[in-house]
């Protein structure tokens, strides 16, 4: 059932209203709701109950939506794959829903360094996903496949008048993006800029990683016309279909086992490509087809793995937190694995052992996940990040995931990892993360990003409990992983280039992060995935000042955990400091909505 | 004599609410729907309950389904009981979505009897929170009628 409510048109000038959003789920009592509540934020709203539907309508009319919202459980596709598709096809925003989440939701952003080539499409989708239950690796899942975002249900009205910003932050990158493929000096520069950034507007300082190549840059001129392209000068490639069927086709014709980046782009014909442009993407395309070779085994494996018997390096790694990937029956067999990286990416996290107030979030070595996805969990107050590998059946894991030639450490991937610290297993009463977009990313948070909203995932309730209970550890996990996150950050920002990959392999569930600071030094990783601007995580603060991060029950009690550079206090308060730094009022507070949606729209006015 | 009513209806209504919130039928959620009703649509909340029960009602009898087989699937089990639960976090029917956790739980363990316990825990729920809602949808209407006649 495809129930139009609005006619596809161009947005109009009043943006964010009139923002068409298609909003995608099979519980026809939340379509309903949903529906209204777009409304009520001014949005042109077309439901659909059916993923199939809902790709169709896509497909059929591309410009006609901004923005999608799709649950991740539904019966006729998963909602990941929805993801997928969405992310390959269109260069849409998507938001996934959970519903019940218990987990900290914090936006994913779909990070332009996806682990597959595939996914590198997703980097143009803001995806926000839904859990319901907020189960970790469904919340991993969406990110791997490219939310841009996730949202647990209830979804609460303030989430849904944010989520224009990831439309907007979109576009904002096709402006900027608008070529300069000027190459390694854009990475230089991004790279010290990233640094110098502290507080620069978010529309500055997104994505300082790199321009983007576009493929068909002459075709997208027109979406261009935004503004001025700004400074950024990074030129970073954007594997669309296209490209990466040349790519293939291309390693096709060398032959799998002969073929090297020089070939590759000799045959590709593609003149504005580089080697380094190959390079990586074929490090991607690599474990992409290897881990896709393994998924068989991945799923005998996988059932009832628990372990975490992967040694962090750093021996903090153990302080006492015990994470295990517990990679279930239903995360393997799920169909909706289509992704090999599903496996490794989304796994559930077991956690054991923990109790309220855990230092570090961190993991716990995340073992035995099979994929070829090397995760380094850094312990929750190291200064240097441990990663710990998953085994992957895959052959050795340093080999292949970790981005092969590149150094095992990897700050960006540990971060990833301390997502799994959900429980999964465990229904907690939704948590609700009422921060909507948060603010939009600034350049100089760009490698604080990640961890921003990667806490909020991990600092799900310490313990499974009913009962509405909540997080209140989660401010100190927040805190340990973004601390963590930084200081691992910063350190590796001088690393090379292997680096730099692994990140953008990472990336696909950070997004550039501090990916932008690594591939700086990259040669070639740049240019594919980072993109800081991408980010949006409901959690992520402007960098200047504190961010309180609302975890709302249902019943409206509010613990706020600042993310913010302060380090986290978990308070139940909000921080009014935040609304008035915020040029958009994307922080999430129980001030009347109407107001910060009120100067949202002014700015736009 | 209208106000009288009116207002006497209107405090029944606000008690019958009050007591589902007091126990744990009904949370928050259930506020945010009502917030979302207003003149462009003045039965959303009714329509919502509607959708919301109609689609209750068909699970708890795939739900029944598949708890009286021999060989019971889990799996599809969990598959709707994560259904239910999701469209009761919607208007916030709060015990019901509860009910729903403990049949997970239940379920994941594999454990028939746990299952067939928590599912009529479900079951009870359900037609508490439908009950009284339709009280409630019914004394909303009254107050609608006799306002509308002032």
């Amino acid at each position: 059932m495809v129930v139009e409510t609005g006619f596809s048109s161009p947005r109009t000038d009043a943006f964010p209203a009139g923002l068409r959003v298609l909003v995608v789920d099979d519980d026809p009592t939340w379509l309903k709701i949903l529906e209204k509540m777009l409304k009520k934020c001014f949005y042109e709203v077309t439901t659909c109950c059916l993923a199939r539907e809902a790709l169709n309508l896509l497909r059929q009319r591309k410009d006609s939506y901004d923005i999608v919202i799709s649950d991740v459980n539904m019966p006729d596709m998963d909602g990941f794959k929805l993801l997928e598709h969405v992310g390959l096809e269109m260069d849409l925003p998507v938001i996934s829903q959970f519903s019940m989440a218990n987990v900290v939701c914090s936006a994913f952003f779909y990070s332009s360094n996806s682990i597959e080539p595939l996914s590198h499409k997703l980097r143009l989708c803001n995806v926000a996903v839904m859990s319901v239950d907020g189960e970790t690796r469904r919340v991993m899942k969406g990110v791997q496949h490219g939310a841009c975002d996730y949202l647990l249900k209830p979804i609460r009205m303030k989430e849904l008048r944010n989520i224009w910003q990831h439309v907007f932050r979109k576009k904002i990158h096709e402006v900027r993006d608008i070529e300069s493929m000027e190459g390694i000096e854009s990475i230089h520069m991004a790279r010290s800029g990233s640094e110098l950034f502290d507080d620069g507007s978010f529309l500055g300082g997104e994505d300082t990683t790199s321009g983007r190549k576009r493929k068909d840059a002459d075709n997208k001129r027109d979406d261009k016309d935004l503004g001025d392209p700004s400074s950024t000068k990074k030129a970073r490639v954007v594997w669309t279909v296209d490209l990466h069927q040349k790519f293939v086709k291309a390693v096709n014709q060398i032959g799998y086992d002969k073929v090297g980046p020089k070939k590759i782009l000799d045959l590709m014909n593609v003149p504005w490509l580089t080697r380094e442009n190959v390079a990586s993407h074929l490090q991607k395309y690599r474990l992409y087809l290897s881990r896709l070779q393994k998924e068989g085994d991945v799923k005998n494996s996988f059932m009832g793995m628990k372990h975490s018997d992967t040694p962090p390096k750093d021996s903090t790694a153990g302080s006492g937190l015990r994470n295990s990937i517990n990679l279930t029956q239903d995360n393997v067999s799920n169909g909706s694995f289509s992704f090999p990286v599903n496996h490794t990416l989304a796994p559930s996290v077991d956690l054991k052992g923990h109790e309220g107030d855990r230092k570090g979030i961190t993991s716990g070595p995340m073992t035995e996940l099979k994929g070829p996805f090397s995760i380094d969990i850094s312990g929750p107050r190291k200064a240097k990040s441990s990663k710990i590998s998953f085994d992957h059946s895959l052959g050795s894991v340093d080999s292949v995931v970790n981005f092969a030639s590149f150094g095992p450490t990897d700050t960006a991937q540990y971060s990833w990892n301390e997502i799994p610290e959900i429980q999964f297993k465990q229904e907690y009463e939704p948590l609700q993360l009422e921060n909507g977009f948060s603010q939009l990313p600034l350049p100089g948070l760009q490698h604080h990003m990640l961890p921003e909203y990667l806490q909020p995932a991990v600092s799900v309730s310490p313990g499974p409990s009913i009962t509405e209970k909540e997080a209140t550890s989660s401010g100190f996990e927040v805190k340990s992983m973004y601390d963590e996150y930084r200081s691992n950050h910063a350190k590796h920002s001088s690393q090379t280039e292997a680096v730099g990959e692994s990140h953008s392999l990472n990336n696909q569930v950070f997004k550039s992060i501090s990916t932008t600071t690594s591939s700086m030094k990259s040669q070639d990783t740049i240019p594919n995935h980072l993109t800081v601007s991408e980010f949006s995580p409901k959690n992520l603060y402007e960098g200047v000042g504190a961010e309180d991060l609302q975890l709302c029950w249902p019943q409206g009690d509010c613990y706020a955990t600042n993310f913010g550079l302060q380090g986290l206090d978990c308070t139940e308060h909000n921080n009014p400091a935040i609304v008035s730094e915020t040029p958009f009022h994307l922080y999430d507070h129980p001030f009347d909505p109407t107001e910060y949606y009120a100067s949202d729209q002014g700015l736009f006015a | 004599m209208n106000h009288m009513a009116i207002a006497a209806l209107k405090t029944q209504r606000r008690n019958l609410v009050q007591s589902m919130f007091d126990e744990g039928v009904l949370d928050n959620q259930f506020n945010q729907l009502q917030d979302l009703q207003d003149s462009s649509n003045p039965n959303f909340v009714e329509e919502v309950i509607a959708l919301f029960c109609n689609d209750a009602e068909r699970i708890i009898t795939e739900l029944n389904r598949y708890l009286n087989d021999q060989n019971v699937d889990f799996s599809k089990l969990d598959s709707y009981v994560h259904q239910l639960k999701g469209s009761s976090s919607s208007i916030g029917a709060y015990r019901l979505k509860l009910a729903c956790v403990n049949l997970r739980q239940a379920s994941e363990e594999r454990n028939k009897e746990e299952c067939a316990g928590a599912f009529n825990s479900i079951r009870r729920e359900y037609y508490v929170v439908r009950s009284k809602l339709q009280v409630l949808m019914q004394l909303e209407r009254h107050i609608v009628n006799l306002e509308n006649q002032q």
